[in-house]
């Protein structure tokens, strides 16, 4: 038996970032959200913002604490099973990946401290301000990830020296091509994932009658951003598309497993990708809406997979599936907030209870669309690290062999099953036990222990008034 | 972009000598009173030594992924070639972090698997220290490559000489781990943190003892940096103030001060990190590319040098800010759980 280093490596790669991936699709948006809540808080005084919020801040220690140590993973992917990678792209991408450390780490983790176990040790409004500063980092993070993930998609600003990139415009390596695009496509993406899980939470306290003043607000303020951000995300998912057509046609064409260049291409709805026959099998598909979607005229050219060399085309069938299972879902979500907008017309939002349902059932969709997506656009830009300049089979380090990736793969699926299963299940016990065991704890015993301190000054007052 | 003649790598050499070192100061500690939690006495005790750390254990990890990233931006030729090469330790280090890490909240919230997780700290804090100690083994021992590679093995790394190295860590994070502890703890736990410091305090001076005579034969180079004249005359303070440490570190372990066996620790790692910093200068990546010779472009490195110069000031600040608001003593009863 042979084992490939390269090929392990890749599986090694999705597996890590895959399960990493799912978390700051989570946190990003929660840290917003929990920003949100304790800026209410702060502002109306209103005592449930608190209840909300705390509850779910005891989630995003959960799951940000599993995003803070499967993320350390990858950086050190790229210099153990990456090192040509990492040795040829270094001058221009290590620089991104380094201010999101700057930028985005170090605020999220000091003020992530003082977020959760500060709340009785700074005045109300630092609480507010840390509750801030981690929803920015999360941002900044998104920020530079995708920048640097866009500059491989997209290579922008370089030069080659000895085989090397070398950098030669800054603003054009960040911002490349397809970098504003991914970048609102994402972290349209991420919110909506989060809102999706705040939206079923709230659904299955309604339908169980359980903090039902908690689970209204949530719902209701869930319901208000998914309105605008669903349908936002689908123009969004559209403008992506076209930079895709214009950036990386290889990369559409296996989207839409169209093979040949022609005119009128209709959009393939179902397909079995064959690569050897290069033509699909069992087609579905409506005519001409193809070149309408995506030269926005039915007589629209679209160049196929035909058009590139064999050893420059991406893998089809997954480009493909995954492509339509992210649609699907995004279709799915439409009208879902359609269905909750009409209730709330009718006044029976909170008490549909087949709604309720659907909403808890809906609550994982936005984590399916988010890897589907990633799938998408990363096994797409196959067979090249660096679109059309480094391939992945010129990127792994040279030194592995498919013993050593066997090995390290093996313990990563089983730290990753052991540690993910437990972290998801001990969320879902938090969100069983609802936002009124926030209150349950004794918070009443902070006075003892530390005597004479400046900042007691200002909180006193509060400890009592949550109770 | 204009030709720049300025050079940026003493620098970025002394960036990432302070980021590398504040790393193994702050997640040291950190590691340290991971890897003494397995002593504990009881379960108040491991809670109050958990929660010692748990507001800033993850603002302390930061700096191994900006260590990590910052030699991929200064020095891509040394990343390239040395992670590879330590495959296995990083392999080892990285899932040793992530059960301590995910430990802080899983043994609370999973008490019926409490146990598990308390060893999952304690196992995860003492792996992934000694794991680091092989890798800083593996690095003053050398490496083997080619061209642009590393040409070895990936179980090169394992030798004698990189255990001891790895021994060596876990003793002088649990030394860093004690002294952190008798600062923020009293009674009982105190003087338990102190009798562990104790402990850990001799095995340091054994593997500093041991390392310092054994790097010397590994590499003739080595030898001849310290034992030639003047050299030896040059660099003689560095062992005599490391004995003089020492010796105050003893001390303090044994009366009351509160915040001397910290400080002292601490400066023990100065003296062993300054005193590899002098066996291995200018290589960075031992024994065959210099720092300048593994540098990134000049453009990278004044890109990245222009933020990082005002950025690390800001991240101190607040940084500190978040440890003053945790100042003094430990409590029971700051959690948001």
């Amino acid at each position: 038996m042979s084992l490939d280093p390269l090929f392990l490596s890749r599986i090694q790669f999705a597996w890590v970032i895959a399960w990493h991936f799912l978390l700051p699709a989570f946190t990003v948006g929660l840290a917003s959200f929990i920003a949100v809540l304790e800026g209410l808080h702060l502002a109306t005084g209103r005592e449930i913002y608190f209840r909300i919020s705390t509850f779910w801040i005891r989630i995003f220690a959960v799951s940000f604490g599993m995003g803070v140590v499967s993320g350390i993973v990858m950086p050190f992917q790229l210099g153990t099973n990456w090192s040509r990678y990492s040795d040829a792209t270094a001058n221009v991408i290590s620089p991104l990946l380094a201010y999101e450390g700057l930028t985005a780490f170090f605020l999220e983790a000091a003020f992530l401290g003082v977020l959760l176990f500060g709340r009785n040790l700074v005045p109300r409004w630092a609480h507010f301000v840390a509750a801030l500063m981690v929803a920015l980092g999360t941002l900044a993070s998104t920020f530079w990830i995708l920048a640097t993930n866009s500059w491989m998609q997209t290579p922008a600003g370089y030069t080659m020296v000895d085989g090397r990139f070398a950098p030669t415009d800054w603003l054009q390596i960040i911002f490349s091509p397809s970098f504003p695009y991914r970048l609102a496509h994402t972290v349209d993406a991420v919110y909506i994932t989060t809102g999706f899980v705040v939206g079923g939470v709230a659904a299955f306290y309604l339908l169980r009658e359980r903090f039902v003043e908690e689970a209204r607000i949530m719902l209701s303020m869930t319901l208000w951003l998914l309105t605008v951000l669903v349908p936002l995300q689908m123009f969004l998912g559209d403008q992506h598309g076209l930079n895709t057509l214009e950036r990386q046609p290889a990369k559409l064409a296996a989207i839409e497993a169209i093979w040949t260049t022609e005119r009128r291409v209709p959009l393939n709805l179902f397909a079995i990708p064959d690569e050897q026959a290069e033509a699909d099998h069992y087609v579905i598909s409506i005519p001409d809406l193809g070149s309408l979607i995506l030269t926005r005229d039915p007589n629209g050219t679209v160049r196929g997979l035909k058009d590139f060399p064999v050893d420059e085309r991406p893998p089809v069938a997954i480009p493909f599936f995954a492509f339509r299972i992210m649609v699907g879902i995004g279709l799915l979500m439409l009208a879902l907030v359609a269905i909750g907008w009409w209730l709330r017309w009718k006044g029976e939002l909170f008490d549909e209870r087949w709604f309720l349902r659907l909403c808890v059932l809906a609550s994982p969709l936005g984590f399916v669309a988010v890897l589907a997506g990633w799938a998408t656009t990363e096994v797409g830009r196959q067979p090249w690290t660096v679109y059309g300049l480094l391939r992945t089979a010129d990127s792994v380090t040279p030194s592995l062999t498919g013993v050593d990736v066997a090995l390290s793969l093996a313990g990563y699926s089983l730290v990753y099953i052991l540690v993910f299963a437990t972290g998801i299940a001990l969320m879902l016990r938090i969100v069983r036990g609802g936002p009124a065991a926030a209150d349950a704890e004794p918070e009443d015993e902070i006075e003892s222990g530390r005597p004479q301190q400046p900042v007691r000054a200002l909180p006193v007052g509060r400890a009592g008034s949550r109770t | 972009m204009t030709a720049l003649v300025f050079d940026f790598v003493p620098i970025w050499t002394l960036i990432l000598g302070v980021g590398v070192f504040l790393y193994v100061l702050l997640d040291g500690f950190d590691l340290g009173v991971g890897i003494l939690y397995g002593l504990a006495p009881d379960r108040d005790a491991r809670n109050l030594v958990m929660n010692s750390i748990a507001p800033i254990w993850d603002g302390n990890e930061t700096w191994l992924v900006l260590g990590g990233v910052a030699l991929l931006a200064a020095f891509p030729l040394a990343f390239a070639i040395i992670l590879p090469a330590v495959y296995f330790p990083l392999l080892v280090m990285l899932l040793s972090l992530i059960f301590r890490g995910v430990a802080f909240e899983f043994r609370y919230r999973d008490a019926e698997h409490r146990t598990f997780w308390d060893h999952g700290f304690c196992y995860g804090s003492m792996l992934g220290a000694f794991a680091q100690g092989v890798v800083l083994g593996a690095f003053i021992e050398g490496f083997e490559i080619d061209g642009r590679h590393f040409a070895g093995s990936s179980i090169d790394c394992f030798t004698p000489f990189t255990f001891l190295t790895g021994v060596a860590l876990v003793f002088g994070y649990a030394l860093l781990g004690a002294g952190w502890l008798v600062l923020k703890t009293e009674g009982p736990l105190q003087d338990w943190a102190r009798r562990l410091g104790r402990v850990a305090f001799i095995g340091v001076l054994v593997a500093i003892a041991a390392v310092s005579l054994w790097t010397p034969l590994l590499q003739p180079s080595i030898a001849s940096r310290w034992f030639s004249w003047p050299n030896i005359a040059l660099l003689s303070p560095v062992p005599i103030a490391t004995a003089l440490i020492a010796y105050w570190e003893w001390r303090s372990l044994n009366d009351r001060s509160e915040v001397a066996p910290f400080v002292g620790a601490v400066l023990l790692f100065v003296m062993s990190y300054l005193g590899i910093a002098i066996s291995m200068w200018p290589m960075i990546v031992p024994y065959k590319y210099t720092l300048w010779e593994a540098a990134s472009s000049e453009a990278t490195q004044a890109f990245l040098a222009v933020g990082t110069l005002f950025l690390l000031p800001v991240i101190l600040m607040y940084t500190g800010w978040s440890y003053w608001v945790f100042r003094g003593k430990v409590r029971e009863d700051i959690g948001y759980h």
